[in-house]
Formats: structure tokens, C-alpha cells, sequence
């Protein structure tokens, strides 16, 4: 899907977030001078492309007590690895997970998973899971904890084009 | 945002079941909050102002659609360097000030610096890691993502 000129306003004017009122597509709409209902046919459009993975509300999820996070990673066979990580990703703990290469010899792992938990012991027990999940095609595992955030900016859109 | 748990009694059953159900895809209507206010017996308009009280709190960070970056266009890749210790605030200074560093965090490790840059262009990613080698003496180590599996997480409230 190519995006015109009205999708990069729409996304533009989202970016931070939607309006919280009873018709959010309407006060869009207002906002950019579009009806409401081709602020909506333009977000399924989006999402349907996979552009817009989906509307929705992003809780805190330190404020609701997931407090503990840590970046699994594993170092997996590849003929198992994109079967595996379908499954690892699948989990509800699990908020992103991934496949990349592997940096030898400083770094043996190839499947990234970030765990979440109210406690580090959770976090761990969960790891055990996923560990149990990766059975014999695991070969080598570690898990890492934020302890500062260095930079946060957040994305960019990246305009034009 | 905030990184610490509400006090106990900020939130009730009802607000964790709203929060459970809006991290759910929202139906794209002209009422998009009918179904949710509907699922925990609430008027369309208590729900609103409920949900809007959560955003208040700091129970919500965001209510709006979720982007996949790289379909905007762009290109995205974590980084990570190992960092000697007492070279640490030096190297952070160097490398925060790159606009394509978009989050950087300390993490416990012998990696222990892991920062994604976010560039206009694919090119950008090698040209950037490059200069930051360069500029810091450090290897940087690329681990572009080959695949996503990108399906379960959500937030028990």
C-alpha cells in the first residue's frame, strides 16, 4: 500500500495518540476536515495493509504492577528457530520477540524475547518456561536487565517519500 | 511515564476489566467504546470518562493506533557495545548524540549498552553504526531483526 498525502496527515495527527470522546473518528475528522467515516475507511485500510497493527490502548504496564522485564535471549538451532519463535512470541508474557544473527564470537545468541513479570522471580520462572518450550534445540541461554534508560525519544515518523 | 505500581485502590474491578478489553483491537466505528462499555455494563459515556481517568492516573500511557515502523518506511536496528566501565558516561554522551539513536539502555552484561537506530534510509544504519565506532573506539555489534513473532503480549490489569 502507498500512502497518500491524507494517510501521512492522518498518522501525523495520531502520532501522540487518539482523542478520548465517545466518537474519536469524528473529532478527527474535524480536526483535518474529512468526514468521520472516511477517517474510519482509512484506518482499516491501514490496518488491513498492516501499517496500523491495531488501535488500542497501551496500559502502564509498571503501573498495573508488571514492574520486573528482562531480555531473554537464546541461542537456538535455525532449522528450529522460526517455529520456536512463533511459539515463544505467542506467549502472553512475551511482548516482542524476535530472530536476528548472531554476533560470534561475542554473542551466540540468535532469538530475542522480552519477558514480563510483577517480580524478577517471576520473571525468571517464566524463562524456565520458555526454556522448556525451546527443548532440545536449545543450546545456550542468558537473560539481560535494564538497569537505566540511557535515551527515549520514541519514533519518529519518518516524513515524505 | 511512570516505572512504578499504582498505590493499592487506584484501580477496581471495573477499570482492570476496560484495561483488559481495550488492549484488544478496536472496532473501527463511529462508537468504537459501545462494545467495551457493554462487556463491563457501563453507559457509553461512563466508559469514556473511565478510560480517560486511567489515561489521568497513569494507568494508560496511549490510546491511539499502533504503527508497524517499518511498513511507514524506514529502517530500524538494535545495536550493542561493549562498554568499559569507566569509559561508560564518555561513550553514552558520544552515542546519545546521534538523532538516529532513538532509545538507549544500560543493560548487565559485557554488552552492556543496547540502543536501536531509526533511519530514513536501510543505508543509514551501517553509515551511522559506522560513525559510532568510529567515534568511540568500540566494535559495535549489529543484530537487525530477520523475522517477527509479534502476536500475545497483553497486559493483565
Amino acid at each position: 500500500m502507498k500512502l497518500d498525502a491524507t494517510d501521512r496527515r492522518l498518522l501525523a495527527a495520531t502520532a501522540s495518540g487518539l482523542p478520548l470522546t465517545l466518537r474519536p473518528f469524528a473529532e478527527v475528522g474535524t480536526w483535518l476536515g474529512l468526514p468521520e467515516a472516511e477517517v474510519i475507511a482509512r484506518f482499516a485500510a491501514l490496518q488491513a495493509a498492516g501499517i496500523v497493527r491495531r488501535i488500542a490502548v497501551a496500559p502502564n504496564h509498571y503501573a498495573v504492577g508488571m514492574v520486573a522485564n528482562g531480555m531473554s535471549v537464546w541461542d537456538v538451532a535455525d532449522e528450529a528457530a522460526e517455529d520456536l519463535g512463533a511459539r515463544i512470541g505467542a506467549l502472553g508474557f512475551v511482548s516482542h520477540c524476535y530472530l536476528r544473527p548472531r554476533s560470534l564470537p561475542d554473542w551466540p545468541y540468535n532469538l530475542f524475547a522480552m519477558i514480563h513479570g510483577t517480580s524478577r522471580d517471576e520473571v525468571e520462572a517464566k524463562r524456565q518456561q520458555v526454556a522448556a518450550i525451546l527443548g532440545p534445540a536449545l543450546r545456550a541461554s542468558d537473560i539481560l536487565y535494564s538497569t537505566r534508560i540511557l535515551k527515549k525519544t520514541g519514533m519518529r515518523l519518518v516524513e515524505g517519500g | 511515564m511512570t516505572r512504578q505500581a499504582l498505590p493499592p485502590g487506584t484501580l477496581d474491578d471495573t477499570d482492570r476489566q476496560l484495561l483488559n478489553l481495550l488492549q484488544e483491537p478496536l472496532p473501527l466505528t463511529a462508537h468504537p467504546f459501545a462494545a467495551a462499555a457493554a462487556a463491563t455494563g457501563l453507559a457509553e459515556d461512563e466508559a469514556v470518562a473511565r478510560v480517560a481517568r486511567l489515561r489521568e492516573v497513569g494507568a494508560i500511557t496511549r490510546f491511539g493506533p499502533f504503527l508497524d515502523a517499518a511498513a511507514m518506511g524506514g529502517a530500524f536496528c538494535l545495536c550493542a557495545m561493549a562498554v568499559p566501565p569507566g569509559r561508560f558516561d564518555e561513550v553514552v554522551t558520544l552515542v546519545n548524540a546521534h538523532p538516529e539513536v532513538a532509545h538507549n539502555y544500560e543493560r548487565q552484561h559485557r554488552l552492556n549498552m543496547w540502543f536501536v537506530l531509526a533511519c530514513e534510509r536501510p543505508e543509514g544504519i551501517a553509515r551511522t553504526a559506522a560513525r559510532i565506532g568510529k567515534e568511540t573506539g568500540l566494535k559495535v555489534h549489529l543484530f537487525p531483526k530477520l523475522k517477527e513473532f509479534f502476536i500475545g503480549f497483553r497486559v493483565v490489569a
